[in-house]
C-alpha cells in the first residue's frame, strides 16, 4: 500500500467513526493523519504478530482525543479487525474516545495534555539503559499542548539526557479549542526554541509523505533528540472541516458525511 | 528512617537490576551511598516533579523497578494527575517516595506539612499506602516492596525515630502488626509516625496505660475487606496519626468498618475504573451498601 492509499484508508475509516458514534475531535485526527501513514507504512520497526517485541519502535500519542485516526491506522495495519472499528465510542467497548492502552498497538493511555512526552522520555531513556542501539521512541504531540509546563520539563530532560532515540514530532495545525495558537498563546519562535532547550529541530510540511519519509528517515544520531515541526491542516481532506475551529466539536451530520466522504474518495 | 530506607534499597539493588532510583533534587546525605555504587541506576531530575513522575511511569513500562525520592508534597501534590494516569491506570511497578511525612518539617512551614497525602494517594484503587513506624518496620515493608509490581506510596519521616517494633518480620498487606499486647479489648492502632506518638503522647496518660497497641503500616484500598474482622475483636479502638482527619488513616477505617449500622453509604464503585461508556450507562456502577 503506498503511503497515499494509507493515508486515505485512515481517513476515510475515521470519518466513518467519528460519523456513526457521533463523537468529536475530527479536525484533530484529520491533522495528523499523513504522519501516522508514513510512520506507519514506512518508519517504525513493529512486529503486529507481536505487538510487545521489546526492540521495536514507541509511539505515543500524547493528544489523546485525536484517537480516532491512531485506532483506524492500527486497524488497517492488522493490530485488530477493521469492524472492530464500529464499536468506537460505545458502551463497554475499549476503543474509547481518547487513546486507551488497552488497545491493541497502543502504547499509553492519555486525555490530558503533556503527559506524553514526560512519559516519552522515560521510555527513551530507559531503551537507553538497555541496549546499546536502541528503539527509537516517536511522541506526538499538539501545538496548543505545548503550552503545558510538563513539556518543557521534558524538553529539559531530553537534552540534558542526550536521548537521540526520542523524536517530538509536533502537530502544528494552529489551531486550539477556540481560536488560532497566536491568539491564544504564542509559540513563537518555535524552531529557535526547541534549538536553544537543546534539540534538533526541523520544520517541514506536514502532509507530504515525501519529506516526512526523508525527514523521519534521516534523524541524526548526534546525542540529541530531535523535534519535527510538522506544519499541518487541522480537519485535512475535507474542504469544509479545514482550519474551522467547530470541527474540533461537531460530529457530521448525515449530509455532511456524504459530502465528506466524496472529497475523501475522490480526492486527486 | 530515611538511612534505613536508602540500606535496604542498596540491598534490593545489589539483587535485583531493574531498580532505579529517582531524585527530584533532594536526597543530600542520604541518597548518595546508592549513587556511588549504582550510577547508572541514579537519577536527579531536578525539580520538576510532573516530569518526573511521567519519566518514572515510562521507566517502569520498560520493565525497570522505580523509586522516586522526594518530599512530602512534592511527588503527590504537585504531581498527582501523573501519579493518577500515568502510574495508578496503567498499574505501573513505581514507588513514590514521600520523605519528611506528616509535620517533620515543622518549621519549614504549610507548604512541606505533609497532612493530605494519605488522603490524596487512598483516592487511587491501585495504590498501597506504606507508612512505617520506626526504622524496623521500614525495613520489614521494604521485603514487601521487593516484591510487589503495582503503584505504591512510601510515606517516611525523617532520622532519630526509636525502634518498638520487631525488626524483619514479615507484614502482611492490610493485617496490623502487634507492638504491644496489652488489654485484649482495648487498643490503639496507628499507622506511620503515629506508632512514635502512641509512646510520646499517649502510653505516658494512665488512663491508656494498659492499652495495647497495633501498628497498620500497609494498608489502602486494596486491603478494605480485611479490616472489620481485625476491628470487631475490640471494645475500644483508638487510630492514630499524624495526617489530617479528612482523608486520612482513621478515616479509611470508619469507611470499612460499620460504625453504625444504620448508616449505609451509596456511591459509584472502583468497578468503574478503565470503562467507557455513557454517564447513564456508567453510572450502573452505582452501589448502595
Amino acid at each position: 500500500m503506498t503511503n497515499k492509499e494509507f493515508s486515505k484508508k485512515i481517513r476515510l475509516e475515521t470519518l466513518k467513526m467519528v460519523y456513526q458514534s457521533g463523537s468529536s475531535h475530527i479536525s484533530s485526527a484529520f491533522s495528523y493523519i499523513d504522519i501516522l501513514a508514513v510512520l506507519y507504512n514506512q518508519i517504525l520497526n513493529i512486529n503486529i504478530n507481536n505487538p510487545e517485541d521489546p526492540i521495536r519502535d514507541r509511539f505515543i500519542l500524547s493528544k489523546g482525543h485525536a484517537c480516532s485516526s491512531l485506532y483506524a491506522c492500527l486497524a488497517i495495519k492488522g493490530f485488530f479487525p477493521i469492524d472492530k472499528l464500529s464499536s468506537y465510542g460505545q458502551n463497554n467497548e475499549i476503543l474509547m474516545n481518547h487513546v486507551s492502552h488497552k488497545v491493541p498497538g497502543v502504547e499509553f493511555s492519555t486525555g490530558s495534555l503533556g503527559h506524553g512526552l514526560p512519559f516519552g522520555v522515560g521510555i527513551a531513556k530507559a531503551l537507553k539503559l538497555k541496549y546499546i542501539k536502541p528503539p527509537k521512541t516517536f511522541v506526538l504531540i499538539g501545538d496548543g499542548e505545548l503550552a503545558e509546563g510538563s513539556n518543557f520539563e521534558a524538553l529539559l530532560f531530553g537534552a540534558h539526557h542526550k536521548l537521540d532515540n526520542l523524536i517530538l514530532i509536533l502537530d502544528y495545525n494552529n489551531l486550539q479549542s477556540l481560536t488560532t495558537v497566536e491568539k491564544t498563546l504564542n509559540l513563537k519562535p518555535l524552531d529557535e526554541k526547541f534549538k536553544a532547550f537543546g534539540w534538533n529541530s526541523f520544520e517541514i510540511d506536514g502532509h507530504d509523505h515525501s519529506i516526512l519519509n526523508k525527514t523521519l528517515t534521516n534523524i541524526p544520531l548526534n546525542h540529541k533528540p530531535s523535534v519535527i515541526i510538522a506544519r499541518t491542516i487541522k480537519g485535512k481532506g475535507v474542504s469544509f472541516m479545514e482550519n474551522k475551529v467547530k470541527w474540533h466539536y461537531k460530529s457530521p451530520t448525515k449530509e455532511e458525511y456524504i459530502k465528506a466522504l466524496n472529497e475523501i474518495n475522490y480526492e486527486k | 528512617m530515611r538511612n534505613r530506607f536508602i540500606e535496604s534499597l542498596i540491598e534490593m539493588a545489589q539483587e535485583d537490576e531493574r531498580v532505579i532510583l529517582i531524585v527530584g533534587d533532594l536526597g543530600f546525605s542520604v541518597v548518595e551511598p546508592f549513587q556511588e555504587k549504582f550510577p547508572d541506576r541514579f537519577i536527579n531530575a531536578g525539580i520538576c516533579e510532573q516530569n518526573m513522575t511521567s519519566l518514572a511511569a515510562g521507566m517502569a513500562k520498560e520493565g525497570f523497578k522505580v523509586f522516586v525520592y522526594s518530599i512530602g508534597n512534592f511527588p503527590t501534590f504537585r504531581a498527582a494527575e501523573q501519579v493518577r494516569n500515568d502510574i495508578c491506570y496503567h498499574n505501573l511497578d513505581v514507588t513514590i517516595v514521600a520523605v519528611g511525612g506528616g509535620l517533620a518539617y515543622g518549621n519549614l512551614g504549610y507548604s512541606h506539612h505533609s497532612i493530605q497525602d494519605y488522603g490524596l494517594m487512598r483516592l487511587f484503587p491501585e495504590m498501597t499506602i506504606i507508612s512505617p513506624g520506626d526504622p524496623n518496620e521500614v525495613y520489614s515493608c521494604m521485603n514487601f516492596i521487593k516484591k510487589d509490581n503495582s503503584p505504591k506510596y512510601l510515606r517516611l519521616r525523617k532520622a532519630g525515630e526509636k525502634n518498638y517494633s520487631k525488626d524483619n518480620v514479615e507484614i502482611i498487606p492490610g493485617i496490623w502488626n502487634p507492638i504491644i499486647i496489652g488489654n485484649p479489648k482495648k487498643t490503639f492502632l496507628s499507622t506511620g509516625y503515629g506508632m512514635q506518638l502512641a509512646f510520646d503522647q499517649i502510653f505516658v496518660n494512665p488512663l491508656y496505660k494498659d492499652y495495647s497497641l497495633y501498628s497498620c503500616p500497609i494498608w489502602g484500598p486494596k486491603y478494605d475487606e480485611l479490616q472489620y474482622n481485625q476491628y470487631e475483636k475490640f471494645d475500644e479502638l483508638v487510630t492514630i496519626e499524624d495526617h489530617l482527619k479528612a482523608g486520612g488513616f482513621g478515616s479509611w477505617l470508619i469507611e470499612n468498618v460499620k460504625v453504625k449500622a444504620n448508616l449505609k453509604l451509596g456511591y459509584v464503585s472502583n468497578s468503574v475504573i478503565g470503562k467507557v461508556g455513557d454517564e447513564k450507562w456508567l453510572l450502573k456502577n452505582l452501589v448502595v451498601e
